[in-house]
């Protein structure tokens, strides 16, 4: 029997080699073991590199943005939290649908060089909220039951100083290097404002340590209600910053005051009716 | 050479400033020795130690009005001694290539200063502290690592050599036994053992240099080598060659404090001119970042590359591209 791994390739290639798409987005092998590389496949040459398995870990989602708007449908192969953000720039009109085939794999969770990859352990859950055919199998459907708030709920109960003091040494350790934020499937603006010289933000270095916790804090509330937690942030981190518990912190408050939601889905920062209070 | 206890190595904080490897919120960076810093010598420091000569931002001078005049004050000149210890063989080498780029006319006076003013005291390697080091492809020897002294640390002991007069008089400020240079020759040799079967060790730089620019520059392989590259600057900053910097202008309300800071060829707005960026597409800011190491700092600086295979890219570009890929790639190419 066929994993689910030869299934996703198998049925990629076929999408390709019938014509219906006119590429595949998936990934190759790196230099290691653990290296899992994003790859677009435009001929069937290329697509024999194509690879699915316990190490691709990186998000495709925001290729789409780009990739939708060339000519003829992109294949995506999408893990269930990469077809969340995908499903957050659908809304965000940022992703033309039509372009995009949504080929969704079953996922037991994926590996670095360390193990298991931090986003992974506290899995938000197997179902594709968008997708055009899904392969999975009951091993790919049984979610680990990591809490994800735990963390969360951790800080809330340090003292104010304790609270302060570990985001100031969490946050000193920045470098600046905006893989956090290039990574971001929520940061999706054509140019940040970090990076126009006429915002008056643009900074590539900071004036003091505070403009670092500066930029992560503006970061993290640009994309509340939008973040749908798929933790990219902190594995791309080159220095190891939890970057995600900024979001999730947010992600908790906003569940907390307004309703459980799903960014992509409705979601109480971006929802706007005539009866609502402040209208 | 110099035997004595580790311990006693960080009483020249007494003295003078003392820099080392140490881990503060699990990284272990280059960091201000204090009583009760977690020093780690087990582990490749995140970012590289270029920053101690070449901070990652630094006022130059700040232009002030008074009334209708506008005084220009210059910024301090560094002078404060201070010892670097644990830096690599990797990380020592890179200060040799920085050197020609700020000390080769024009002479960088801030880079000078610091240079001056910081005695290196490098730490051979007892084998490849990651998967991803491939520090030989580039002729180091890291059990012989350059700089103002030597170390090496063993059972608990350090050994010590001086290379340099400043390392000398460093090494007289240390209480120590004197031993034999061959005492540490089996650690050494081990070590370049452990190192040569290092899955990078054995990458082909041929037809990688100044006189295949062309070829290089032209080479199809960028295309699919740069796809996946984020544009974000990780591997620039965690670089210990890397060091293009932007001047920029904060205004300070009653004047202008000129700086420099890091700047990465990765990012969209370098080299930004009034009409863009001369490299439009991450493609050629990708291609410009591995041609500048391997083929135009050669080309200008007597086949000398400017890479020296700390490998630390490799282990924190989030898409797993990198220069191992690059030569992998573009190397072994006999032309």
């Amino acid at each position: 029997m066929q994993t689910v791994a030869e299934r996703v390739i198998a049925r990629a290639k076929e999408l390709f080699f019938s014509g219906e798409v006119r590429r595949v987005l998936g990934w190759e092998r790196g230099e290691f073991q653990h290296e899992r590389i994003p790859a677009l496949y435009e001929t069937a040459e290329q697509l024999e590199k194509l690879v699915y398995d316990e190490y691709c870990g990186p998000n495709l989602s925001k290729e789409l943005i780009a990739l939708s708007k060339l000519e003829g449908r992109t294949l995506a192969i999408l893990k269930p939290c990469d077809a969340r953000s995908l499903n957050l720039l659908l809304r965000e009109y940022r992703v033309d649908r039509e372009k995009v085939y949504i080929l969704g794999a079953g996922c037991t969770g994926m590996r670095g060089r360390d193990g298991l990859l931090l986003k992974c352990e506290t899995c938000r859950g197997k179902d594709f909220p968008v997708f055009d055919e899904a392969i999975d199998d009951e091993e790919c459907r049984k979610v680990p039951d990591g809490d994800r708030f735990a963390d969360v709920c951790r800080i809330e109960q340090m003292s104010g100083d304790e609270r302060f003091l570990f985001f100031r040494s969490e946050l000193s350790k920045c470098i600046r290097c905006n893989a956090c934020r290039n990574i971001c499937p929520a940061c999706s603006c054509n140019q940040c404002v970090f990076d126009n010289p006429d915002s008056g933000v643009s900074s590539k270095a900071s004036a003091d340590p505070f403009e670092d916790s500066q930029f992560h804090i503006v970061r993290a509330f640009h994309v509340a209600g939008r973040c749908t937690d798929c933790g990219e942030c902190s594995r791309a981190c080159p220095q190891g910053i939890p970057l995600h518990l900024l979001n999730r912190k947010i992600i908790k408050d906003i569940g907390e005051l307004y309703g459980g939601y799903e960014a992509g889905g409705r979601s109480p920062l971006i929802d706007y009716r005539a009866s609502d209070g402040e209208a | 050479m110099l035997k004595l206890h580790l311990d006693r190595l960080f009483r020249i904080a007494e003295r003078r400033k003392l820099f080392a490897p140490i881990r503060r919120a699990g990284v272990v960076d280059f960091g201000l020795w204090e009583p009760g810093a977690d020093v780690d010598l087990e582990t490749l420091t995140s970012r590289s130690a270029k920053g101690l000569f070449f901070p990652q931002s630094e006022d130059l001078m700040v232009f002030q009005m008074r009334g209708k005049a506008i005084e220009v004050e210059p910024a301090a000149v560094p002078d404060d001694m201070f010892v670097l210890f644990g830096v690599r063989a990797c990380d020592a080498r890179s200060f040799a290539i920085l050197d020609r780029v700020f000390l080769e006319g024009p002479v960088d006076t801030w880079y000078q200063a610091r240079r001056s003013a910081g005695t290196v005291v490098a730490l051979g390697c007892p084998g490849p502290l990651a998967e991803s080091c491939f520090c030989p492809v580039f002729g180091i020897d890291l059990a012989e690592p350059e700089g103002d002294a030597r170390a090496w640390v063993l059972d608990g002991e350090l050994y010590l050599k001086a290379m340099t007069e400043k390392g000398e008089a460093l090494l007289k400020e240390l209480d120590g036994e004197e031993v034999d240079d061959n005492a540490l020759d089996a650690a050494k040799a081990d070590a370049r053992a452990k190192m040569a079967q290092n899955p990078l060790a054995d990458l082909d730089l041929t037809g990688l240099d100044g006189d295949h620019m062309m070829e290089m520059f032209n080479a199809p392989e960028w295309k699919a080598l740069s796809k996946a590259c984020l544009g974000c600057g990780a591997c620039t900053y965690v670089c210990p060659t890397c060091q293009c910097y932007d001047i920029r202008d904060f205004d300070t309300g009653s004047g202008i404090q000129r700086f420099r800071c890091w700047d990465s060829c990765m990012f969209s707005d370098f080299t930004l001119m009034a009409h863009g960026n001369p490299r439009r597409t991450q493609l050629e800011r990708f291609r410009q970042r591995f041609m500048h190491k391997l083929s135009y700092f050669p080309a200008n600086n007597d086949g000398i590359y400017a890479c020296v295979g700390c490998g630390r890219c490799v282990g924190k570009c989030p898409m797993h591209v990198n220069i191992a890929k690059v030569i992998r790639a573009l190397g072994g190419k006999h032309i």
